[in-house]
């Protein structure tokens, strides 16, 4: 009965449109101290420092980028393209711009598919009777896969370095445990045909749980009834998963996606702490690490700062493509109500 | 809707509105839930609680078995971070640092997003867009740069210049995250305050900003999470200045290398996970709450 009163409640609000918010008014009023005032210190201040400490860096960082300064010499010369040349005949380079879209390919689609499962089970894996509910407990779940998220990166990153250490970690012991000797002084991270995987995982360890919260979101704001008509109609879970769940919060997905992405282009934090050297033959090193050894090391920042417009501009080719394949993929047409 | 669910056949099937047993299916499907959800749960779990165990160990006892109980809880693991590594002091440089920029920022973009939401004035629409640009280039591009205005202003490898730094990226963020909030707080209300006679000002502080409170505290719980989590910056431009926490336990485990002190390196690591969980643990609702808000806009 009360069930019943609730799906009724929850059925009332997601017809009944919330208010809008009436249209700006515009009207003139006399410019008096207080509204000077007001507009200096509450949009000056801000953008004041937004401009110098962010907007102008990204500006500069174009301009080095076409220089050879080392960031000692007093003169910096232009050297047009030069820069570019270089990075794009640097094997080094090169390569970690390959482990990056390694990372940037399939580090998301992992961490997406994982936490949309673990999602998935926690809001719909409860009874197939009456209102659609989740698991039992499923919120202990949702709170501890969150853990990860709240943990610096550096923290996590020096924790995994220790749980697969060959000699003492907790992995090893744990493989061994289970009767597997053969790994009794594997180096997880020593070897680079694992070096890559192990510290994918790391990543996807330190995220999945706040996108898995981010999609039960998504999926508590689907209406029930829709959940209830496919049921009607004898969907089966899975089914009920993929034509609706899925399409329905391709937003939040498309969302989760370019985040994961930016950070997959970037990942500098895990690896300088997995793996500072760029890992065995350099089969971890990315290109951020690439760059920063680049300026703080060697002090060649106009050659440091090209590797940033390199991997900017990577950075948008990747987002523009994750929207272009939603859109053609029709992204914009399956999820209206 | 556009997808066909299910054929018909299938639903003749198996659609039986009356059935009233609960059907077995689903105690299969709760138990298979159960344990993949238990399974993540341990692999989440269980790399925190070896860390916590074996800071109180020797570091022989870390690697004699990974699981044993220490032989007797040795604190002088924490002592020995916490002076020695100088980790008591990079965690107060932490949460003068973040605390600072958290308080600042949140000023300054609630005052930022408030203008840019309520206010139409010509370039308006254009700051919001340089606002979300900040989002979207990846911060590695600024670094070089940022490093030397900074040296030009003398904040280079100072607390106060990492301070500002922090409230500049951490801006457009919050800026955006607001934006929407004090967009949808009702006109009438600031009409009601100016009647009143209350000036610009005094409608901000005393009016909007206690409205906002819900939207404000999601978004200095994602920003403290942030700043708190910051590595790249302190280790562009504070490398010789006095180390925040991420920088400090970097370095910690760096000089660490072969000369091995692992107790005290899993209590450092401790030290700054366990503040940090307990906090989460007490504010998850909330937090869990605006992940929703944050996202469904």
């Amino acid at each position: 009965m009360k069930t019943k009163q609730r799906r009724n409640d929850e059925a009332l609000a997601a017809v009944v449109p919330a208010t809008a918010p009436p249209a700006v008014r515009r009207r003139r009023k006399p410019l008096t101290w207080d509204k000077i005032s007001f507009f200096a210190v509450f949009l000056g201040l801000p953008l004041a420092i937004y401009l110098l400490f962010v907007i102008w860096p990204f500006v500069q960082a174009f301009g080095y980028s076409m220089t050879d300064w080392t960031g000692f010499s007093p003169t910096q010369n232009f050297i047009g393209l030069e820069n570019y040349v270089k990075i794009f005949t640097d094997d080094i380079f090169m390569k970690a711009m390959g482990n990056n879209i390694l990372l940037v390919i399939f580090l998301p689609i992992v961490t997406i598919i994982l936490s949309l499962v673990l999602a998935t089970l926690v809001t719909v894996g409860g009874s197939s009777k009456g209102q659609i509910k989740g698991l039992r407990n499923s919120s202990f779940y949702r709170v501890v896969s969150f853990f990860p998220y709240t943990i610096p990166a550096i923290a996590i990153g020096i924790m995994w370095g220790q749980i697969y250490d060959p000699s003492g970690g907790l992995l090893n012991g744990i493989l061994t445990g289970l009767g597997l000797d053969q790994f009794k002084d594997f180096a997880w991270l020593g070897d680079k045909n694992t070096a890559m995987i192990a510290t994918m995982f790391v990543i996807v360890w330190g995220f999945v749980g706040f996108y898995m919260v981010l999609f039960v979101a998504g999926i508590k704001g689907i209406p029930a009834e829709l959940f209830e008509a496919a049921r009607i109609d004898g969907a089966g879970r899975f089914r009920t998963a993929v034509s609706i769940t899925i399409p329905l919060i391709r937003d939040n997905i498309q969302t989760a996606y370019i985040y994961m992405g930016i950070l997959a282009l970037d990942a500098f934090v895990y690896m300088a702490a997995l793996n500072s050297g760029g890992g065995p033959d350099n089969s971890t090193l990315v290109m951020a690490q690439q760059l920063f050894f680049t300026a703080f090391s060697k002090g060649q920042f106009g050659l440091a700062s090209a590797m940033g417009v390199v991997l900017a501009i990577t950075t948008l080719i990747f987002s523009g493509l994750v929207f272009l394949v939603n859109r053609l993929t029709g992204g914009d047409k399956d999820v209206s109500i | 809707m556009s997808t066909k669910f299910v054929n018909q056949e299938m639903k003749s099937l198996h659609f039986n509105p009356r059935k009233p047993a609960s059907a077995p299916v689903d105690k299969v499907v709760g138990a298979v839930s159960h344990t993949a959800l238990t399974i993540w749960s341990l692999i989440v779990i269980l790399p925190l609680l070896w860390t916590f165990m074996s800071s109180f160990k020797t570091s022989s006892e870390i690697f004699a078995s990974p699981f044993a109980l220490p032989s007797q809880w040795r604190f002088d693991n924490y002592v020995r971070a916490w002076t020695e590594a100088g980790i008591g002091s990079y965690f107060l440089n932490s949460v003068i640092v973040v605390g600072s920029a958290l308080v600042i920022v949140m000023v300054l973009g609630a005052m930022c997003a408030y203008v840019l939401a309520r206010y139409t004035f010509p370039g308006s629409r254009a700051i919001y867009y340089l606002m979300l640009a900040g989002l979207t280039f990846p911060i590695f591009l600024a670094m070089v740069p940022l490093f030397f205005v900074l040296k030009n202003m003398g904040l280079l490898n100072t607390l106060p210049g990492l301070i500002i730094v922090y409230v500049g990226f951490a801006l457009p963020f919050t800026v955006f995250f607001l934006f929407s909030f004090f967009k949808s707080l009702p006109h009438e209300i600031t009409e009601a305050a100016s009647l009143d006679g209350a000036g610009e000002w005094r409608t901000f502080f005393q009016v909007m900003l206690p409205m906002a409170k819900p939207g404000l505290a999601s978004v200095a719980i994602f920003n403290f999470l942030g700043l708190w989590n910051q590595f790249l910056i302190p280790v562009s431009i504070n490398a010789a200045g006095p180390r925040v926490l991420s920088q400090g336990l970097a370095a910690f485990a760096g000089q660490m290398g072969y000369a091995v002190d692992f107790g005290a390196l899993f209590a450092a690591v401790t030290v700054t996970v366990v503040p940090v969980l307990i906090v989460y643990i007490i504010f998850q609702r909330q937090l869990q709450g605006s992940v929703s808000q944050g996202t469904s806009k």
